[in-house]
């Protein structure tokens, strides 16, 4: 995994080396021409100093070949015997030397600067013509001092370097280091926390880079805590309403057991079927209210034309032993609802059922469409306590004129179905007794 | 043992009034709590079994309200939660008892024959008189060691009386321990049952107090 900071660190180090690396060669190169002026206008002065000093008869030339004068030149403690002089006849025969200087001739220049190389050393030389007493003064230098001089100045530089180096690296590791610790603290926090503990990471102290990156992470953590909490509630709930239909079957399964009057064996397994009946009905609104929820507050848009979903439905939901019947408008068949195909039949299934269920031996179920361009779905039912009327729609409401099979979820989930495509349900009191769900847009 | 249970679930409710039955409890059965209220406060029962989550309040109300009235009958509730901070609160509403459903038949027929024997005051299960020996959970009676073979009705006759040792019995009494509200009771009901325990007992096991009731015969 790529590692923030040893990115940093590598590109501060890298560019840190640059910077003084260039500063060195420019130092390099304005210090060696600098070098070159100054023992160059020296290389003058002394050749030019040399030939007044002849001119003055301060220096004795003898034209005998043999025997050489020391120039008193100072020599310098570390570059002793820096310069080094030659003085010739014209007519070609050395007349005078400084110490140290070689034998061979200098430079075959007459005038001026020129470079020579002497057994194999370079020299740097600089010949005045002294045309009165028909001598030619050279003065030259090594140019490996020249060298050495640059090098000594650069190595004066590097060997500081060398040891601010290290120092300098360091400084930037833990700056780096330091720079990122909001970013270490966060990753240290998540690392740490439970996998399970969904509170929001304290960003009071981060830096403003990070700010945005926490502040959806917060996000995420409350979203993901929401969901987690309703599936919790859910669960609890689901679990709670399973034990009474669980309790009744097993008492029911327990009589069957104990009695051994067949009558009772008979009524107490019929008892059994209609619980298991009551109970897969309980399980399959539970799967389908906790779909709904997954749903989320996502509204969902569609079409479907209203009469097919119901005539199914209705085949399916008829209750032939007490003879209820559904009739549906055959205007439905012609009215197509803007609402996601799913979410409408499952509002309309369970509205269906607990009409179905609600109604009397013989009872007719009527469908049809409403002014409002929405579904009206009557029954000749109980209907609902007028008190009651407000609390219907709550989860495991069961009022007092439930339905053996009823589970108190029916309407919740018709509301929550119609809600994800932003219809409403209202439900009346028929004043001829029954019920009437009205479903729409605006119900 | 007249018990009424108060259930809003049907299916439970059936199960629970015919288990009973079958353990030997004669037992009533409403799924209200304005229903549970109105018979309470004009029938007479031993023991009530009470469902917590009903359709138009909290069985806890009942319960409460139950026992402002200085309505002391035991109280076994039934409830889907039971965690332990709903039992409390259920015990100090002043529940005798709680089971979390699903429970077994037979511990809720054990559990309400333990209520009515600390609410006589009895200090074992069964119950003896003068040579008879009753025993709650088996249903079974002997006399002198010997079995005796008693109907339903004769066993919940002498189950009465033996309850309440050396009392009289009013004959509507019995009746109220015996016949649920809707059933048709006959005017000579009791005094039959009364002939035929008499019959397999010995004439002088239960004495007849004119113009009051019955009460078993013989001493402790």
């Amino acid at each position: 995994m790529p590692s923030i900071s040893k990115r940093l660190f590598i590109i501060l180090a890298v560019t840190t080396s640059l910077v003084w690396l260039s500063a060195v060669v420019w130092i390099y190169l304005s210090t060696r021409a600098e070098v070159e002026r100054v023992l160059d206008a020296r290389l003058m002065e002394a050749g030019r100093m040399v030939s007044s000093l002849i001119v003055s008869q301060e220096i004795l030339v003898d034209s005998t070949p043999s025997s050489t004068t020391g120039l008193p030149l100072r020599a310098h403690s570390t570059y002793d015997r820096q310069l080094s002089c030659q003085i010739w006849s014209l007519q070609g025969a050395l007349i005078g030397r400084s110490d140290g200087a070689p034998d061979e001739r200098l430079s075959e220049h007459a005038d001026g600067f020129s470079e020579t190389v002497i057994g194999g050393e370079t020299w740097r030389v600089y010949a005045v013509t002294n045309e009165e007493l028909g001598v030619r003064v050279l003065v030259g230098d090594s140019m490996w001092i020249r060298d050495r001089l640059v090098n000594d100045v650069i190595r004066g530089l590097l060997l500081p370097a060398l040891l601010i180096l290290p120092i300098l690296g360091g400084l930037i590791w833990l700056s780096v280091r330091r720079g990122l610790e909001p970013l270490r603290k966060i990753a240290g926090d998540l690392e740490t926390r439970h996998a399970s503990d969904l509170s929001p990471i304290d960003g009071a102290a981060t830096a403003t880079e990070i700010a945005p990156v926490l502040h959806s992470l917060n996000g995420l953590f409350a979203r993901v805590a929401g969901l987690r909490e309703r599936e919790r509630n859910f669960t609890a709930f689901a679990a709670h309403e399973l034990r009474t239909p669980l309790a009744g079957l097993k008492t029911q399964a327990q009589v069957a057991l104990a009695s051994d009057d067949a009558a009772i064996r008979k009524q107490a397994l019929s008892q059994i079927v209609i619980g298991v009946d009551r109970t897969s009905r309980l399980v399959r609104q539970l799967l389908d209210m906790s779909s709904l929820e997954a749903f989320d507050q996502v509204e969902r848009k569609g079409s479907v034309r209203a009469g097919p979903v119901l005539r199914a439905l209705a085949e399916e939901l008829a209750d032939l032993v007490r003879e209820v019947t559904v009739e549906i408008s055959p205007a439905l068949d012609m009215l197509t609802v803007e609402i996601e195909p799913e979410l409408f039949t499952l509002a309309a299934r369970n509205l269906l059922e607990n009409a179905v269920n609600h109604s009397p031996q013989g009872g007719v179920v009527r469908c049809r469409a409403a002014e409002t361009g929405g579904i009206v779905i009557e029954d000749d039912g109980p209907g609902i306590p007028q008190e009651e009327l407000p609390r219907i729609t709550e989860r495991f409401f069961r009022g007092r004129h439930k339905a053996a099979v009823g589970s108190g979820l029916g309407l919740a989930i018709v509301e929550l179905a119609l809600g994800r495509s932003g219809w409403q349900l209202q439900l009346f009191n028929r004043e001829t007794g029954g019920l009437s769900a009205v479903i729409g847009v605006h119900a | 043992m007249r018990v009424l249970i108060v259930e809003d679930d049907a299916v439970l409710r059936d199960g629970l009034r015919v288990g009973l039955g079958i353990g030997g409890f004669n037992t009533d059965a409403v799924e209200t709590c304005e229903e549970a209220d109105a018979v309470l406060k004009n029938h007479e029962f031993d023991a009530l079994v009470l469902d917590l989550m009903l359709p138009d309040g909290s069985g806890l109300d009942v319960l409460k309200s139950m026992r402002e009235r200085r309505d002391t009958t035991p109280v076994l509730l039934l409830t889907a939660r039971d965690r332990v901070a709903d039992r409390i609160v259920g015990l100090d509403a002043g529940a005798d008892d709680y089971l979390g459903k699903p429970f077994d038949l037979d511990e809720v027929a054990a559990r309400l024959r333990a209520l009515l024997r600390r609410a006589a005051g009895r200090p074992g299960a069964r119950l003896e008189w003068s040579g008879l020996s009753l025993d709650p959970a088996k249903q079974k009676v002997e006399q002198d060691g010997k079995p005796v073979h008693l109907s339903r009705r004769e066993y919940a006759v002498l189950h009465a009386l033996m309850a309440h040792p050396g009392q009289i019995l009013s004959r509507s009494r019995i009746e109220e321990k015996l016949y649920g509200w809707q059933e048709e009771v006959e005017s000579n009901a009791i005094e039959v049952h009364i002939h035929h325990l008499r019959a397999k007992l010995g004439s002088d096991a239960i004495q007849t107090v004119r113009g009051i009731g019955y009460r078993l015969g013989g001493e402790m």
